[in-house]
């Protein structure tokens, strides 16, 4: 089968393509050009403070190791459209977004799947920890959850439709990471024992305020006040797009007990800061949910997912239509933070998911 | 990777392959004369030896005197040598103005660009649909303290060839120098420095079959220019640097093939060249030949694909064994628009549906009817996509 492989020049996609060639599927390793770190958006050219053309230079060295044909395929004005912009407007309404699912989902399995099957490649892999599989009954992909517990990614890919997923392969879902990279050692693939990358790919210095700042002129002028839950006003910011529900550290105000942001409002440019005990929440609602499963026309038992790194919660969902869907938790939860996503699991299969209200 | 196709390489503007008697030459030289051509024993004599037949080569293949055949390392460095070395010469003069074409390869058009930062003005010269750049409107562009103009004979992407000595008289006739970037023309059809008028000319030994690393800016006797590499007195002090002996054999060794071939070779790709062109045109609707094909190299054809993104049919073709190129690529490797087909004012679609075809020494009739047979196919299958999600 002639197969697409999105190689982004790290260890995980590196041994998913060296595993499908193995199998003696037709390789084609593709690398996305999607953000163009010498053009930054105040002027100055930063060569050498980002790690793109070395990744891509992994990449390559990668492909010819394992004798693939490789191509870097320009989608950074697709990039700016589907995941950039996004971003930036989220973080500027007050919410905290998740560009990795929208990349996944409107990016990766969308504009590269269509221009894999003009290659005439009707499948896509990347190296996401994950696993699809077919279910027996309905004949319906099943996305379930890598098998690394430490790895697992499918919190990001709920986005994917039935469509998507039927075109997707993840082909180290099934490994632990050590045996990922046991296979890349042996394979003598040159990334092997490259670091795992870490935060967002655009913002390789992680200062997200600055990056909003400079792409903003709206939150680049805002300031507010910082206020706790009475309307008190304890101090000042410098834009909402600074904070994110749940922060406690450099919010710039002192007092007796520790202070967390609770909400975020942007049309009156306030941080609302309390207690801990105030973060607690038994309920949320969800928008732009996509169901794997049925769309569940009773309360359905699940366990959310509320962040990437969060345990899942047992918790009740309830279909509100028109993709909405309102989940209640068995015990409060903190920090349910708007713009994140809630994955919903039964067992290790995503049944559905949504981003939080 | 699929070791068993049949390989086509029709990219022959970007590099070619090395001439039998170029490898046996390079390989020789770089085993038997290691000397340093400047030494004054016996083997920096042999090594001297091989750059003095390589230079008399190099001069008989466009009309020129050996002592007017400066090596470089190739075509970008002549091309700055030219630029950068009459800018310096002739800045004392009060001369502070360079003119080039839009369609220019990115070594002039960024020289240019490089020169205009430390202050020079710079004009370039609009070329409209026919690829062809109108002595009139480098009239219109000319000043009294123009240094220099810089034309290229024949241009990489559309392989329309200039009229370069009508151009040269008008340049000098306002005192300027003029310069063209020969480096797409020479070895594909007859270039004469006499005949051009020019009083530099750049070349570069890997686009007829020779060794990459090995070029020649031609300075006309008693032109000025000054060196951009200081250091030895290499190559009469105009270019320092001990020279690359391998590479300039294996030049001096494509030169004389092209002498001997050029009129029968020239004649035999046009052939293929048009027989790819009427074959694909004849083949796959919504297609056309980008520039003027009456005035063009022998061996390119630039043609657009009607909604098709020239990027994915290059990497189609390329699955399929079939070698060919769009614009430029950058430092990535990702392609862009082309420069050239956006200078010549065509609309951004057909900037980036276009595909260059150029052949050469090896190419056959085997691998041009090849590429008629799979390009419909390819092209269908990107089009039936592109119709469900047109990308804006």
């Amino acid at each position: 089968m002639r197969i697409v492989v999105a190689m982004s020049g790290g260890v995980d996609s590196s041994v998913a393509a060296a595993l499908l060639a193995d199998q003696g599927h037709e390789v084609i390793g593709v690398s996305m050009q999607l953000y163009d770190f010498s053009r930054q958006t105040d002027g100055s050219r930063r060569f050498g403070s980002c790690c793109t053309l070395d990744d891509l230079h992994d990449a390559r060295r990668v492909a010819a190791a394992i004798n693939i044909p490789h191509y870097i395929l320009n989608f950074e004005r697709q990039f700016e459209a589907q995941v950039v912009s996004n971003f930036v407007s989220e973080y500027a309404s007050g919410r905290t977004p998740l560009p990795c699912a929208h990349c996944n989902s409107d990016l990766k399995f969308s504009t590269l799947l269509e221009r894999a099957r003009g290659l005439g490649a009707d499948r896509v892999a990347t190296g996401h920890y994950a696993r699809v599989e077919r279910d027996g009954a309905t004949g319906r992909p099943l996305l379930r959850r890598g098998i690394d517990p430490a790895k697992d990614q499918s919190y990001f890919l709920f986005s994917l439709t039935r469509e998507q997923l039927a075109c997707a392969l993840f082909p180290v879902g099934d490994q632990p990471k050590d045996a990922v990279r046991e296979y890349a050692r042996s394979r003598g693939l040159p990334v092997a024992d490259k670091p795992d990358s870490q935060e967002i790919c655009f913002i390789p210095d992680h200062d997200y305020a600055r990056f909003v700042t400079a792409r903003s002129p709206e939150a680049g002028a805002a300031s507010g006040a910082i206020v706790d839950e009475t309307g008190r006003v304890l101090g000042r910011h410098e834009g909402v797009h600074r904070f994110t529900i749940g922060q406690r550290k450099g919010l710039g105000v002192s007092s007796g007990t520790p202070l967390y942001v609770l909400a975020l409002n942007p049309a009156d440019q306030q941080v609302v800061v309390g207690k801990k005990g105030a973060l607690e929440r038994t309920s949320l609602t969800a928008s732009g949910v996509n169901w794997l499963s049925e769309e569940p026309s009773r309360p359905l038992r699940v366990t959310a997912q509320i962040r990437h790194r969060h345990p899942p919660a047992h918790a009740t969902v309830r279909s509100l239509g028109d993709r909405r869907a309102e989940i209640v938790f068995d015990t409060a939860q903190i920090a349910v933070t708007p713009g994140q996503a809630v994955v919903l699991y039964q067992a290790d299969v995503v049944v559905g998911g949504g981003w939080i209200d | 990777m699929n070791d068993s196709l049949m390989r086509v390489y029709f990219d022959y503007n970007a590099t070619t392959p090395l001439a039998v008697e170029v490898l046996d030459a390079v390989v020789a030289a770089t085993r038997d004369r290691f000397g340093n051509a400047s030494s004054v024993h016996y083997f920096g004599q042999q090594a001297k030896a091989v750059l003095d037949d390589a230079r008399s080569a190099v001069a008989t293949l466009v009309n020129a005197d050996p002592s007017e055949v400066v090596f470089t390392s190739g075509g970008t460095e002549s091309d700055n040598f030219a630029i950068r070395g009459a800018a310096d010469a002739l800045e004392p003069a009060g001369r502070r103005h360079l003119v080039a074409c839009a369609i220019e390869h990115e070594a002039v058009l960024n020289t240019l660009k490089a020169l205009g930062r430390r202050g020079w003005r710079t004009s370039l010269v609009p070329v409209d649909q026919t690829g062809i750049v109108s002595p009139d409107r480098v009239r219109d562009l000319l000043a009294d303290d123009t240094a220099l103009v810089s034309v290229m004979h024949a241009n990489n992407e559309i392989g329309t060839i200039q009229p370069i000595a009508e151009i040269a008289r008008l340049a000098h006739e306002r005192g300027a120098l003029v310069h063209t970037d020969a480096v797409q023309s020479v070895g594909k059809v007859p270039v004469d420095v006499r005949a051009l008028g020019v009083d530099l000319l750049s070349l570069s030994g890997h686009k007829f079959n020779g060794p990459k690393g090995a070029g020649v800016l031609w300075v006309r006797r008693g032109t000025r220019v000054q060196p951009i590499l200081t250091g030895g007195k290499h190559e009469r002090n105009r270019r320092a640097g001990t020279e690359n002996v391998p590479a300039i054999a294996g030049l001096g060794v494509a030169a004389r093939l092209a002498i001997d071939k050029i009129a029968t070779e020239g004649a035999r790709v046009a052939t293929l060249r048009d027989r790819l062109e009427a074959g694909i045109l004849g083949s796959v609707p919504g297609t056309a030949v980008n520039g003027t094909p009456s005035m063009r190299v022998p061996n390119t054809s630039n043609i657009s694909f009607d909604r098709v993104e020239a990027e994915s049919l290059l990497i189609a073709l390329d699955l399929e064994g079939i070698a060919v190129s769009t614009g430029s690529a950058c430092s990535s490797g990702t392609l862009e628009p082309s420069h050239v087909l956006r200078a010549m004012g065509f609309p951004a679609h057909r900037t980036q549906n276009s595909l260059r075809f150029s052949l050469g020494l090896f190419s056959t009739e085997e691998e041009v009817d090849r590429v008629v047979e799979v390009l419909p196919r390819l092209v269908e299958k990107l089009r039936g996509l592109t119709k469900k999600t047109v990308p804006a």
